[in-house]
């Protein structure tokens, strides 16, 4: 309890916290527990996408292609949905993840087999996933009226109180935390960041390792592709575009360490959020959207700032340290 | 003969030098003079203060208290420039220089010299930079990359970086660490033509031998003091270490009786399009088989390729008689062969992790249920390897970058034990340690054997080869150049099997 008080993710907590009370000064009933889960469904699909990030970020990656890979799989059910509207949403959820996977795997199999630093590939992967929407979608939009109702309400379906959304992002909030700290895979991904050449004198797979987290990241892009399209009702070449750097942001604000190895679930969610709450409330308190842009960038710097790794202190003389 | 160049006034003295950090004291009022023509040679275990010391005199700390006199004037280094300006340059452990320049740019980095509207002037830099290289005896091209040279030449670009900018005092931190000893010997050379043009040399070794060797001075210090400074010719070798570590040191090697057993490995005919060819030999259990050889002999190439980091174009592996096929490193660990890699600040532990995981990270499979880690499991096993290694931890769950450099070598040698290896290869087990440290890793290695564990230690340090090896196999360009039992052998063999010289020729 103790050492949680004094970790970054305490200080993200309280800063969150601080945040809305803020907000709720200036816009009252901001922080009534409606609108606070109001907040968490409408954070969800950054806090996903977060998490996938934050695997491949643990072993020194970066993936910038989440966001066209998300459109990409969006308008692939929605076509999928306009055209064939008997095939049931969950197929179209399976797809959607089984291609977001196809997508992850790409990029990790380049960064793997051929050894191309991981910025070079997403950031190709980014324009060539974005390219193929206007590829099969033809630049054309599909529309509300033509999606199917189930399409569009599985996302919103209320369950004890909280949209499915909601829930599905709880869900993978939960897996993360078994994944990264009881499974071996989990553990691999702080090693491989943590320090590449030891983690293969210790018989990990560096390579393989870094190819899970493209592919679970690129999985979960594929989830949130539905869940985006769906809940907004409408696809079009340009969904989510810029999105991979408030993913990113997410991130480092909630200690993702860039140079790898070192984070925590919590600070990935609590970073999602922090930066959902921002971008909920700055418009609700009457901010122009360009204060609103300072703002989070900002508050990305000073949470950087933050977490900037400290050296622990030489300990030399034998009677000082003990 | 030492009269002749040796005068009273101290090109550079420090007095009363304190220097604290959070918590710590890195240097209590500690001294140190360095004369003109002369080297003084600091020695001292890891974490005496000597790295502390070298920021200080090349301006990247600012010391609490004390003096600093160039020529008797009182001066103050505040900035690495000052202490450039003033003569005192450093040649470091791990050269500072960048590989994508040229050699004549690595010399004249920051100060190179300037044509008209301020440019470089190629010219006159490859003519300068020609001058000193030659004036230290390197052969370097001046414009070819750095990156196309190899260590011992790097070396030497760093020492014409450290004369192109009219040092006076050179500070020289373990520069034979990652030398042969051909390239040793050169090294020698050059310091003393260092001497001869008027330097003062501030030499930082772990070797006695080459302290003797080149040193004219010393200056022991120990836990941020400075305990005795003298001519070396007053002192002898059992003196200056007995100084250093506060206590003598009677055996500095483990009185070992190896018995050692039935053939556990057989390496035949492992070979690799590059780097090493038709290496043969068997491993007997409870053995520890030396490997020596030159810097780049091929030795670390062969123990990554038996470990399945690399692959070997053919060759076949033999465990406990049966044909033991490797292609990675998990499959080894898998069969009971561990590598402890050189280079452990890269290969070794993984400093952002804590202990516990550290120590488990190649066992997990003993430590899971179902594929999901059992962390009760996780600190039981760290726990039996740590007590083992008599490991001092505040807890296993503080991070191994916490711990003192000997603390988290004992975290990768305990994550080693945990995986129950049948051989270890151990790949120059004391380079850059304390000699404290260095007897209690030999002693331990003595001790895996007499439990049967079978050993392999590639080692560049001949006292080590001679004190520890049942058996030595001596490489030279990346072949078995010659084997010696414990009984028939001297350092001359060593030397002459690893150098290609024959016996008559000597």
């Amino acid at each position: 309890m103790t050492q949680f008080i004094k970790s970054r993710e305490a200080i993200l907590l309280a800063a969150l916290i601080a945040l809305i009370l803020l907000v709720e000064t200036r816009f009252s009933g901001f922080a009534a527990p409606g609108n606070l889960a109001r907040v968490f469904n409408d954070t969800s699909i950054l806090i996903i996408l977060a998490l996938g990030q934050t695997l491949v970020i643990l072993t020194r990656c970066i993936d910038l292609s989440q966001a066209s890979n998300l459109a990409l799989t969006g308008m692939v059910t929605a076509m999928l949905n306009a055209a064939m509207p008997g095939i049931p949403v969950i197929a179209l959820i399976s797809i959607a993840v089984l291609l977001g996977i196809l997508m992850g795997a790409f990029n990790g199999i380049l960064v793997w087999k051929l050894d191309i630093p991981p910025i070079v590939v997403t950031l190709g992967t980014l324009t060539i996933y974005r390219g193929i929407i206007f590829l099969v979608s033809g630049g054309e939009w599909v529309n509300s009226h033509e999606m199917s109702a189930s399409y569009k309400a599985f996302p919103r379906a209320e369950f004890l109180s909280l949209p499915v959304m909601a829930w599905i992002c709880i869900a993978t909030i939960a897996a993360f935390a078994i994944l990264v700290t009881r499974t071996p895979l989990g553990r691999a991904f702080y090693a491989v960041g943590g320090n590449p050449g030891a983690s293969v004198y210790t018989g990990i797979d560096v390579g393989r390792t870094r190819f899970m987290a493209f592919t679970i990241a690129g999985g979960l892009a594929g989830l949130c592709g539905y869940l985006w399209v769906a809940r907004y009702a409408v696809a079009y070449t340009d969904v989510a575009g810029g999105f991979e750097l408030d993913i990113v942001a997410a991130c480092v604000i909630g200690g993702i360490s860039i140079a790898g190895g070192l984070g925590t679930v919590t600070g990935a969610v609590l970073g999602a959020l922090f930066l959902g709450t921002i971008k909920n409330a700055l418009p609700v308190a009457g901010v122009s959207p360009f204060w609103q842009m300072a703002i989070s960038g900002a508050a990305i710097i000073i949470a950087v700032a933050f977490n900037r790794r400290r050296e622990p202190g030489r300990v030399i003389l034998k009677e000082v340290a003990q | 003969m030492k009269d002749d160049r040796t005068t009273d006034t101290p090109v550079l003295r420090l007095s009363g030098i304190t220097k604290t950090f959070p918590g710590v004291i890195a240097l209590s009022k500690v001294e140190l003079a360095l004369y003109p023509g002369q080297v003084t040679a600091l020695v001292g275990e890891n974490g005496a203060g000597k790295s502390t010391l070298v920021k200080i005199l090349t301006g990247i700390y600012q010391p609490d208290e004390g003096r600093i006199e160039v020529d008797g004037t009182e001066t103050r280094f505040p900035t690495a420039t000052a202490a450039q300006d003033a003569g005192v340059t450093a040649i470091h452990q791990e050269t500072v220089l960048f590989d994508e320049l040229t050699v004549a740019e690595n010399i004249f980095l920051g100060h190179a010299p300037r044509g008209r509207f301020g440019l470089i002037d190629w010219s006159v830099m490859k003519a300068q930079a020609t001058e000193i290289l030659t004036r230290i005896g390197a052969k370097l091209d001046p414009m070819k990359p750095l990156r196309d040279l190899g260590i011992a030449s790097k070396h030497l670009v760093a020492i014409a970086r450290a004369l192109s900018v009219e040092a006076r005092v050179v500070v020289m931190d373990e520069p034979t660490a990652s030398l042969s000893q051909a390239e040793i010997e050169e090294l020698y050379d050059l310091v003393d033509r260092l001497k001869a043009d008027g330097k003062a040399i501030l030499f930082i070794s772990h070797k006695f031998d080459e302290i003797f060797r080149i040193a004219d001075r010393y200056t022991v210090f120990r836990d941020g003091e400075m305990v005795d400074a003298g001519m070396i010719d007053d002192v002898t070798e059992d003196a200056l270490v007995e100084k250093m570590v506060g206590r003598s040191m009677d055996a500095i090697f483990p009185q070992r009786h190896s018995t050692p057993g039935e053939e556990i490995l057989r390496v035949s005919g492992y070979s690799h399009p590059t780097e090493f060819a038709d290496i043969n030999f068997g491993l007997r259990q409870g053995e520890i088989l030396g490997f020596y050889g030159l810097v780049g002999a091929g030795r670390s190439e062969f123990m990554q390729a038996l470990f399945g980091v690399t692959k070997p174009s053919k060759g076949a592996v033999k465990l406990d008689g049966k044909v033991a096929v490797i292609r990675s490193p998990a499959e080894a660990i898998a069969k009971g062969i561990v590598y402890v890699p050189e280079d452990r600040g890269k290969q070794g532990a993984i400093t952002a992790m804590p202990i516990f995981q550290n120590v488990t990270l190649p066992s997990l499979s003993q430590t899971s249920n179902k594929g999901f880690v059992k962390m009760a499991d996780e600190f039981a096993l760290a726990r039996k390897y740590t007590e083992r290694l008599d490991l001092r931890a505040a807890s296993l769950d503080q991070n191994v970058g916490n711990l003192s450099g000997g603390n988290q070598q004992k975290v990768v040698i305990a994550k080693w034990l945990a995986t129950k290896p049948k051989v270890i290869i151990l790949d120059e087990p004391t380079k850059g340690i304390d000699v404290g440290s260095k007897a209690a890793v030999h002693e331990f290695m003595a001790e895996l054997a007499a439990e049967g564990l079978s050993v392999i230690m590639v080692s560049s340090e001949i006292p080590e080869i001679l004190g520890m090896s049942d058996r030595v196999i001596v490489m030279r360009d990346g072949r078995i150049a010659a084997e010696y039992e414990r009984d028939e052998l001297t350092p001359e063999k060593l030397v002459r099997a690893a150098a290609g010289y024959q016996e008559s020729a000597a």
